[in-house]
């Protein structure tokens, strides 16, 4: 098994209110080379988060110590580009489980919910409610239920709704993955294979 | 089966269907697997800690492209990490009996130049890869995209990934292409008209004049660039011009097998009277060599004009301002003049034969300016030695550039060609990301044309008077 399950996910958040964030910023490509999947999240955003001399750049969300959180909450088509899962590794192991944007590349959106992060897409006016209230209170919480596909900022207790399949939805639940559920039908894709 | 009309997308979408999960993506079947060292690791471990093998190894194929050096690729490679890389990919393919092109072999190039050439890629085919650019291979009228390393994992392991069925868009394009615009040109000016994010959800069928007038080479240009406007992939209708290129490629069908798939693949086509979700109609005429000012594809022009400004454009200005200040650009500026450091011409979207051909069409009986650092790097050994047939590497050399040896190279600077920061691009590659080419690199997309012009002034400048 791959990832822990999810199912509701109370959290302060980090916001990165940059449109088209793509996966080059999230992982550089030079940062590519590992053959397991250990250590991403040391550079996650890495040329964002340091200089070139590997020192933090002090203006960069994830080096300003007053946000941190589970939640990463990012401007419009978010994770757009390559193809590299490395970005959703490196995402997840930095300790995020969620991301938070009014749009989504898909390439991305499907590999976040292979590893367990989980995408949740809102309106562009609710991502705003977000980005406010997370400038007013720092530790301004969100309360993402998986079940219920809702998100509430805690402090004023707006939500709203968000969308993903029954069969993706019950997998991040369980934390079941595409591999288990393919294995299972082996048989019928061999017959498949056979007819073609 | 109904007679209703069909789509392209839809006949071959709908042919590889293993089943239908309710609520849930289809369980979507993979003829053709293309793997490289970087994507590929990290799922073969999958495999080994599930204790599962590979279903169907001989649909599988693995060449080494991402990491690799473009010089002196007869040594070892100097960077353990990405020689750990290649090693690995040599281990897995032989243990599971995967065909592998790595370095040195003949056959070795670029994984979305080297499908096609050897007769890898076909029509009516479903195509997956770990790198986004697979959607190049939809110039055969194949669907074809990039995919997540778990994914590779599920088609090394089950010949499936689950995929929901993405919906339809068209966009034609019309007329006579104007003197100097080339297919990048095409796909450059599409995706300034709808954004990076504009195609996202979407499959495209491209369609009209100007793709039926098109060579391979360009369709696979156009097709691999879908992926920049937010598209799964692009696909062309396959025709006599896809048939002719197909025939006779080493492990493309033969004899009566060829005969048996020609007749099918004259069905791939998208019947009259079919449904889109979207449909866009844009005029050739409309179109002239585009070139980026900004850090993402969407943000091209043609290279006549000057760079927008915030205000007339849709999205933030913060994140428009961000650009531009990365790019050492003001709204209002002018392309033409500006100076230029590199000219990088190769990779998966415009390293084929036609793109060389156009560059020396524009370097020769010139020379490449003196401050400018020229990296040409063909896709793969197939077209390094149609360079050398066709006496491309005489003009070049005369015009003072080096040839390079294949692979992906400065278009995602894995390996040491990188530009350095603050040093400006010109590069006919496909992203022009902050940081893409290396650290602190400023990259101007634009067409192997603008390139050549570029390298021979130093400066950018408009190819149309060369021509």
């Amino acid at each position: 098994m791959a990832y822990d399950s999810f199912k509701v996910l109370r959290s302060s958040a980090v916001p990165l209110p940059i449109e088209n964030v793509d996966t080059d910023q999230i992982i550089p490509a030079r940062f590519l080379k590992a053959t397991e999947r250990k250590g991403f999240g040391d550079n996650l955003f890495r040329d964002w988060r340091y200089d070139k001399n590997d020192q933090a750049k002090s203006d960069f969300i994830l080096n300003n110590p007053t946000y941190s959180g589970k939640i990463l909450v990012g401007g419009k088509n978010f994770g757009s580009g390559s193809s590299r899962e490395h970005a959703a590794w490196a995402i997840y192991d930095y300790g995020f489980r969620c991301v938070v944007s009014s749009f989504f590349a898909d390439i991305f959106r499907g590999n976040s919910i292979n590893v367990g992060v989980l995408p949740v897409q809102v309106s562009p006016e609710f991502l705003h409610q977000i980005f406010t209230a997370m400038e007013k209170d720092t530790k301004a919480e969100l309360e993402i239920s998986l079940p219920e596909q809702t998100i509430t900022i805690v402090s004023t207790g707006a939500s709203e709704s968000f969308e993903i399949n029954g069969y993706k939805k019950n997998n991040l639940l369980n934390g079941f993955d595409d591999i288990d559920y393919l294995q299972a039908m082996k048989g019928e894709i061999a017959k498949f294979a056979l007819n073609r | 089966m109904s007679n209703s009309p069909k789509t392209l997308f839809d006949k071959v979408w709908d042919s590889h269907v293993v089943r239908q999960i309710a609520d849930g993506p289809d369980v979507f079947f993979i003829d053709r697997h293309f793997i490289h060292e970087v994507t590929s690791p990290v799922a073969f471990l999958g495999l080994e800690q599930r204790g599962l093998g590979v279903l169907f190894p001989e649909k599988t194929f693995a060449t080494a492209d991402h990491n690799t050096p473009t010089i002196n690729q007869h040594l070892p490679v100097e960077d353990p990490l990405s020689a750990n890389q290649l090693l690995q990919l040599e281990k897995n393919t032989s243990k599971y009996g995967i065909s592998h092109w790595g370095l040195g072999n003949p056959k070795n190039g670029i994984v979305h130049v080297v499908g096609p050439e050897n007769g890898i890629t076909l029509p009516g085919m479903t195509i997956v890869c770990g790198d986004s650019h697979t959607s190049t291979h939809g110039a055969f009228g194949a669907i074809a995209f990039g995919i997540g390393t778990s994914e590779v994992e599920m088609v090394l392991s089950s010949q499936c990934i689950m995929q929901p069925k993405p919906i339809k868009m068209r966009i034609n394009v019309n007329g006579q292409l104007g003197k100097g615009v080339t297919p990048k040109d095409v796909a450059l000016y599409i995706i300034s008209k709808l954004s990076t994010s504009g195609a996202t959800g979407y499959f495209v069928e491209y369609a009209g004049d100007v793709f039926e007038n098109m060579s391979m080479e360009g369709r696979m240009t156009v097709c691999n660039l879908s992926i920049e406007m937010g598209a799964r992939g692009g696909m062309i209708a396959p025709d006599q011009t896809t048939f002719d290129y197909i025939n006779g490629r080493e492990l493309a069908p033969k004899g009566a097998d060829w005969d048996k798939q020609l007749a099918y693949w004259k069905t791939l086509k998208t019947d009259a009277g079919s449904d889109f979700d979207k449909e866009i109609t844009f005029l050739a005429s409309d179109i002239e060599p585009m070139i980026t000012y900004g850090t993402n594809p969407g943000m091209g022009m043609g290279i006549s004009r000057n760079i927008p400004q915030a205000k007339d454009l849709e999205g933030g200005a913060s994140s428009y301002a961000k650009s531009l200040d990365y790019m050492g650009f003001e709204e209002n500026d002018s392309m033409i003049g500006k100076k230029v450091d590199y000219v990088f011409i190769g990779s998966c979207t415009n390293g084929r034969i036609e793109d060389f051909r156009a560059f020396a069409s524009i370097v020769k009986g010139r020379k490449k300016a003196d401050h400018v650092t020229a990296w040409v790097v063909p896709g793969s050994h197939v077209v390094e030695a149609q360079i050398h047939e066709e006496g491309i590497y005489d003009i070049l050399t005369e015009a003072g550039f080096a040839l390079r040896q294949p692979g992906c190279s400065a278009c995602l600077a894995m390996n040491d060609d990188k530009i350095p920061a603050g040093k400006y691009a010109v590069s006919t590659s496909n992203r022009n990301f902050e940081g893409r080419q290396g650290p602190g690199s400023r990259t101007l997309l634009a067409s192997p044309l603008v390139a050549a012009a570029a390298a021979v002034t130093g400066v950018v400048t408009d190819p149309r008077q060369f021509l």
